[in-house]
């Protein structure tokens, strides 16, 4: 099963000499000689003005409800910039002094606590690299197969770098008693979303973070201080979180309730469905994109499953008929991004590409039909099946 | 002397452990838990019908939710029951929300949208009060408070299961 992408690669190597190696220098390209002074030092870096990846924007009549989608098959490699973290928000971003903000940790402790962020800031730190999706991510492939590329139909996900306090010393400082079972965690959003998470998990791996790719949290992104849980639906994250109460139940909050269940097709709906299963997408060729001709392309995507690393991608290139596995970039961190790539050579005809991810606890990435077949259609939420590009002959990919 | 000293150390000790990071909550710090649990602890005193929340409603809601709670600009609040198995689910306050209290709280916590903490408990009683009634849950007077809002039992309170995946693969559960 096992075999190196390279010499599969080689294989096609007489493929792709037919195409890009005789390629003349475009009438475009211009030599740019260096002949003038260039631009001063700067105190806070910009990116270059040719530059124009950004986050897709809704146009909704309340700005301050909806989400704002990263642009994923215009980034590389696995890091997501904080400026291009999707945004998914109840009621705006608010404007909060750090010097002002605390954090309160109360209800089943011995000794309620308020932390500032400087207290926060005082206790041992930890630094991981883990996505954040919304349980709403590829919602509208329920349906159909519908996003017709990789930001509409993905961009509800992100990857970034996470500096903060392990929550369990705080509830350890506080003094959890036996009886806490769940713990809510509240925003300082004017809406107060909260949500409940086990305490199991508060113990874990939870975080209270106060920096994203080593600078303050974006405002966007919680500022000053975010509930992060790795591998949980995003809006498990509480941002700007203000309040964390032990209780004994969840408090079955609006957004645990209404929203973010998952609704099967005999009627009942699955609750507290937090961890995100693995999933993948092929991010380049992807839909929207046309390849400049036939010949070798590196096929390149994204995969991540909230169970841990990702262990294995295949891709097809035949409309899922037969499978390769794809390189794999180290190091595969648990519930982050990994980043697979296939060298392939295309031979100008119409095709359908498509990967599948498996994860370390060996759960397989389904198909579409595997996946309506077990929920139905209505489920809205935690859509994870199998994304299907189609290649046409002249060179242009679209979804189906 | 000695009193001052036990002082000190009983002050420390009630906020005594591994990194002495952080400060004791007051009270006034605890007001900030407007949180209220399914069995009903949390809600505050005060009381309301659906016939007072109307006029509240009109003014505060309708706007967004439609005048009957068939929705708007946002959610509908009204109808559905009955639809969870179809192809067009219609997942509303009656049809759908397995708590009563998860309404006191949502009201309380983030409406009206532009200005949540506008109402009072009695507002906020008696709103919730004419959404559970225009869903057939409660009477035109019955009364909303903290000892009769946890007990109603809503229609879609046995609808939820808990996580049971994985659904799909060689590990699926069956149902």
């Amino acid at each position: 099963m096992k075999k190196n992408p390279r010499r599969r690669f080689l294989q096609f190597a007489p493929l792709a000499a037919l195409t890009g190696c005789a390629t003349k220098p475009a009438a475009t390209e211009e030599e740019q000689l260096p002949s003038q002074l260039g631009k001063p030092l700067s105190a806070y870096g910009e990116r270059s003005k040719y530059e124009t990846a950004k986050r897709l924007v809704p146009e909704v009549k309340r700005p301050q409800i909806g989400a704002t989608r990263t642009p994923l098959a215009e980034i590389d490699g696995t890091i997501t910039p904080a400026s291009l973290h999707f945004e998914r928000h109840h009621a705006g971003v608010p404007d909060l002094d750090p010097a002002k903000h605390t954090l309160l940790i109360h209800g089943l402790v011995e000794r309620p606590a308020v932390f500032t962020i400087a207290d926060l800031k005082r206790l041992p730190s930890e630094t991981r690299t883990h996505f954040v999706e919304c349980a709403g991510n590829s919602g509208n492939e329920w349906k159909s197969p519908g996003a017709g590329d990789v930001v509409r139909g993905f961009g509800l996900a992100s990857n970034t770098e996470w500096t903060g306090v392990p929550l369990r010393i705080l509830l350890e400082e506080a003094g959890l008693k036996k009886e806490g079972k769940w713990f809510l965690a509240e925003g300082a959003d004017v809406c107060k979303m909260y949500r409940s998470i086990p305490i199991e998990k508060g113990l874990g791996d939870a975080m209270i973070v106060y920096a994203q790719n080593g600078e303050a949290l974006r405002p966007e992104q919680g500022y000053p201080l975010r509930l992060l849980v790795p591998g949980y639906e995003g809006n498990a994250n509480v941002k700007w979180v203000r309040q964390i109460k032990v209780v004994d139940q969840p408090g079955q909050a609006k957004d645990e309730t209404s929203k973010y269940t998952d609704l099967l097709a005999d009627g009942t709906a699955r609750q507290f469905s937090l961890v995100l299963d693995a999933k993948s997408v092929i991010t380049s060729p992807s839909g929207g994109q046309k390849l400049a001709g036939q010949g070798f392309h590196e096929i390149r995507g994204l995969a991540w499953s909230g169970r841990g690393r990702i262990d294995r991608v295949d891709v097809s290139t035949d409309g899922g008929k037969t499978w390769t596995r794809a390189a794999l970039q180290e190091p595969r961190l648990p519930m982050a991004f990994t980043r697979f790539r296939l060298p392939w050579a295309w031979d100008g005809q119409p095709v359908e590409i498509l990967s599948r991810a498996v994860d370390e606890s060996g759960y397989v990435q389904p198909s579409r039909e595997e996946l309506t077949e077990a929920r139905g259609g209505n489920s809205q939420y935690h859509y994870n099946g199998i994304k299907q590009w189609k290649i046409e002959a002249d060179g242009s990919v679209k979804s189906v | 002397m000695f009193k001052t000293i036990l002082l000190v150390l009983v002050t420390c000790a009630a906020f005594g452990q591994k990194y002495k990071v952080g400060r004791a909550a007051g009270a006034e710090d605890l007001k900030a838990d407007i949180f209220v649990a399914p069995d009903g602890k949390g809600l505050p005193p005060g009381k309301g019908t659906a016939a007072a929340g109307l006029e509240i409603y009109n003014r505060r809601c309708q706007r967004c939710h439609g005048t009957q709670g068939q929705g708007g600009e946002e959610s509908v609040l009204v109808g559905g029951q009955g639809s969870l198995k179809t192809a067009k689910p219609l997942k509303t306050v009656g049809s759908y929300w397995p708590h009563a209290t998860t309404l006191y709280d949502y009201i309380r916590r983030a409406m009206p949208f532009d200005n949540p903490g506008l109402l009072d408990a009695d507002q906020t009683y008696a709103v919730a009060a004419l959404i559970l009634h225009w869903n057939g849950i409660i009477g035109e007077k019955d009364v909303l408070d903290a000892a009769t809002l946890p007990k109603i039992k809503m229609p879609n309170r046995d609808g939820f299961v808990r996580d049971n995946r994985p659904d799909t693969g060689p590990k699926a559960k069956k149902k």
